[in-house]
């Protein structure tokens, strides 16, 4: 693996992004404005805000990398760029880090604009600090980069990218405690909820919700997201071959 | 045979299926240093697949490719060997700028010598445009200032001039010949008959075997015909004649 390649492709991947204003403003904008409409139906009930909305923080995120990531790598494939980096001195570590870089910075910037609307001017509220709540956050979009990076192999064409979105994401989404609390669930789904990452994810969210202090059960909760991150980006960076037919 | 230094690419026994069709059945070429040679063949009969064995991103069934003494696509090639695909690989999101500075990068490169690549190719007046926004033909040159700019060893070239107007494509395989004078391998595939006659030697493929593998002056002398064109149309009567 070689950092300077690898800082060049995340640089090349963001000036893509970059490129893409409408792209940008909508990354930017859209989790902002959706936990904005969240916390206006949920008018009457600040605390079920409080819960919703910090996970909508976390789940916003993973949503936009798993699409960006299986996209933009499906682009790499088919458009030929894809074999041509492989014969170029660029690894497939090197790429996987560096699209993980460019995208975990935009992650990075859409969950501060997301965090400060609604921590300023939604009134949600954390009894825990706000670094944490960051950190979980681009813990959990790196997930998604990662996901969407291992299913960009089974797709064909951008129109199957996107049918990926029902099958890997929104499950997680229903299942993880965003809609109802997993505790709640009939015993099976219990089961298959402790069985998906994000599920982790929001459990780490709802320690820093009522804990003042970080506590070791979030820590314990990200490390498995994380584990989660490795595992898929494994996966991911295997499908990449050098050599096809 | 071990390849001696002045053999650039050697090629033995390349046996390639593409969806359990076979497409090389066993061909074997040495391509000498500093040279171009010309890979020609019918749309379909494996000019391409021949070439993504050479840079190393086909997977083969059997035989060798060796290229400057170590085997395809092995990781110290990959900083003196260089690859123009046949649909330009470029980002349609980047510039033409942007796309050429990239490629540079990874090889250590800066921007003015991705300037100088695109000057070459004749894209210095569309340097800031988007890629995506470009002609067919600006496309494939961007493509090939992208792998000119690393000044390779070997230089892979498919179909790198379709779309072309004679004017550019004049000055394109002038290019080549300079780079091979100064040392470089070429191997350059085409449909076209005129620009065969500007390589070294040429390779001729037709279902998956060369039927030819020799000077475009030979090849005019033993078919006795005062083109290429005609050189190969004869080459193939004959094969057909003998099926
Ligand atoms: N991805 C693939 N899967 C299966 N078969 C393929 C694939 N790509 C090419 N082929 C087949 O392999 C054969 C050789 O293809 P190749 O692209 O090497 O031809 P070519 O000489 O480069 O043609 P052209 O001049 O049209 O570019 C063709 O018959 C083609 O149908
Ligand atoms: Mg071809």
């Amino acid at each position: 693996m070689s950092i300077r390649i690898t800082f060049i492709t995340a640089g090349r991947i963001l000036r893509q992004l970059l490129n893409d204003h409408r792209t940008v403003g909508l990354i930017l904008a859209v989790p902002a404005l959706i936990i904005a409409l969240i916390s206006a139906i949920m008018d009457d009930a600040p605390e079920v805000f409080d819960k919703t909305g910090l996970i909508l923080l976390a789940a916003f995120p993973f949503m936009l990398m798993f699409m960006i990531t299986s996209i933009t790598l499906l682009r790499e494939r088919t458009g030929g760029t894809l074999e041509r980096l492989m014969t170029t001195p660029t690894g497939k570590l090197d790429l996987v880090v560096g699209y993980a870089l460019a995208f975990g910075a935009a992650a990075a910037a859409q969950t501060t604009v997301a965090a400060t609307v609604a921590f300023a001017f939604l009134g949600l509220d954390a009894a825990g600090p706000a670094w944490a709540v960051f950190l979980i956050c681009i813990v959990t979009a790196l997930f998604g980069m990662a996901l969407g990076l291992f299913v960009s192999a089974f797709a064909t064409t951008e129109f199957q990218a996107v049918q990926f979105m029902p099958v890997f994401v929104v499950p997680q989404l229903f299942l993880c405690g965003l809609i109802w609390p997993a505790d709640q669930m009939a015993g099976w789904l219990q089961g298959v909820s402790d069985a998906l990452p994000l599920t982790y994810a929001v459990k780490a969210l709802a320690e820093v919700q009522v804990n003042p202090e970080v506590t070791g059960a979030m820590w314990g909760d990200l490390a498995v997201v994380f584990a989660a991150v490795l595992v898929a980006t494994v996966l991911g960076a295997a499908t990449l071959r050098r050599r096809t037919n | 045979m071990p390849p001696t230094p002045d053999t650039a690419i050697e090629v033995r026994d390349l046996v390639v299926d593409r969806g359990k069709k076979p497409v090389l059945k066993g061909v074997s070429t040495a391509v000498a240093a500093g040279t171009v040679t010309g890979l020609l063949g019918p749309s379909g009969s494996g000019k391409t697949t021949f070439i993504r064995a050479v840079v190393g991103t086909q997977k083969v069934k059997s035989g060798t490719v060796e290229v400057l003494g170590r085997p395809a696509g092995s990781k110290p090639l990959r900083s003196r060997v260089a690859y123009v695909t046949q649909d330009a690989s470029i980002y349609p999101d980047l510039s033409v700028k942007a796309n050429v500075a990239y490629f540079a990068a990874l090889y250590g490169r800066g921007r003015s010598e991705a300037a100088a690549a695109i000057e070459r190719v004749g894209m210095a007046d569309h340097a800031d445009h988007l890629a995506g926004n470009l002609s067919g033909g600006q496309k494939t040159r961007t493509s090939l200032a992208c792998a000119l700019v690393i000044e390779p060893e070997v230089l892979v070239l498919d179909e790198p001039t379709v779309g072309l107007d004679p004017v550019i494509r004049e000055e394109l395989w002038d290019q080549f010949r300079e780079l091979a004078r100064q040392g470089a391998t070429l191997l350059v595939s085409s449909h076209v008959m005129d620009e065969a006659d500007r390589c070294d030697r040429l390779l001729l493929l037709r279902e998956g075997r060369f039927i030819a593998d020799d000077t475009p002056a030979d090849l005019r002398a033993a078919t006795g015909t005062a083109n290429l064109e005609a050189a190969f149309l004869h080459l193939i009567r004959d094969l057909e004649r003998a099926d």
